[in-house]
């Protein structure tokens, strides 16, 4: 992983979950901003992805247990797909929520991810 | 405004205790936030249990059965509570979420107590202080949810004179 990358995953991760709770709370239902900012996240993931497989060929190899980040990075891709299809079963203030606790839930794993992959093995 | 087609004869039963006629086949409004945060917990303690099992089970074979064993719990509890609108998930959301009370604070409590048996961490050691106390919280919130949206008993499988309510 890269650090920048990572910032700019969990700027964009905190923010699209404090703007789903807030948004959530406040009563509004799912809209294109809400649901687009997971999106936006996601396509991130995907990007995280390519990163992740190419980076030990540009000399910038993964220090942590790659089982582990991997499991971690499958997880985080998969949940915005899950956490959305859940969300948008109804279309109510409690989707939107459901939205901003998934993308919180991913600022979480995608830091993990950072660590992992900048802290040695062998602890 | 159900998303669901009624299901059953007690669909079309008005029930004294609840606006809707139809017992709810899914978990609606704030349940659904409860379902989304166990599914988040059941996503994690199932990777890392995999990731510890997979690489260092004979470390700590204690600790990591636990771990997989409170993985299990959390994905039961999510699907249980997903269905919790009938009899028969609802009481398996209930053992799931009471014995996910119980892991917490027992294993919580030794591995204060005990901290040689739980050097690897765990989801429930130290009260999930890992997760931000979230699984010291949560067996709380889905009990509270249990206790105050039991199931809808069926109804007599007979049509009411005016009919079925929306």
């Amino acid at each position: 992983m890269i650090l920048w990358f990572t910032v700019v995953q969990l700027v964009v991760a905190v923010t699209a979950g404090l703007f789903c709770l807030i948004m959530g709370f406040a009563g509004r239902r799912p809209n294109d901003w809400t649901v687009g900012s997971l999106a936006l996240i996601e396509l991130l993931l995907v990007v995280q992805v390519v990163m992740a497989i190419a980076s030990p060929f540009a000399g910038n190899p993964a220090l942590g247990d790659p089982l582990e980040y991997g499991v971690y990075l499958v997880s985080a891709v998969l949940l915005p797909i899950g956490g959305a299809i859940w969300a948008l079963l109804e279309r109510s203030r409690w989707s939107t929520v459901i939205m901003g606790v998934v993308a919180l839930s991913l600022a979480v794993m995608i830091w993990r991810m950072q660590v992992i992959w900048t802290t040695p093995m062998g602890g | 405004m159900s998303t669901a087609p009624p299901s059953n004869p007690s669909d079309s039963a008005p029930h004294p205790e609840h606006s809707s006629a139809a017992p709810q086949p899914r978990m609606r409004g704030v349940g659904r936030v409860l379902v989304i945060v166990y599914a988040v917990m059941a996503l994690g303690a199932t990777g890392r249990s995999f990731v510890q099992i997979a690489r260092s089970f004979d470390q700590a074979p204690l600790a990591y059965s636990l771990s997989a064993a409170a993985a299990v719990v959390y994905i039961v509890a999510t699907l249980a509570l997903i269905g919790s609108g009938r009899r028969g998930w609802y009481r398996v959301a209930w053992v799931a979420i009471v014995f996910e009370m119980v892991g917490v604070l027992v294993v919580g409590t030794l591995s204060l107590t005990h901290p040689a048996l739980f050097q690897h961490q765990t989801v429930w050691s130290q009260y999930g202080l890992g997760y931000v106390l979230i699984p010291l919280f949560l067996p709380m919130v889905g009990l509270w949810w249990l206790v105050t949206h039991r199931p809808v008993a069926p109804a007599m499988p007979h049509a009411a004179p005016d009919g079925a309510a929306a």
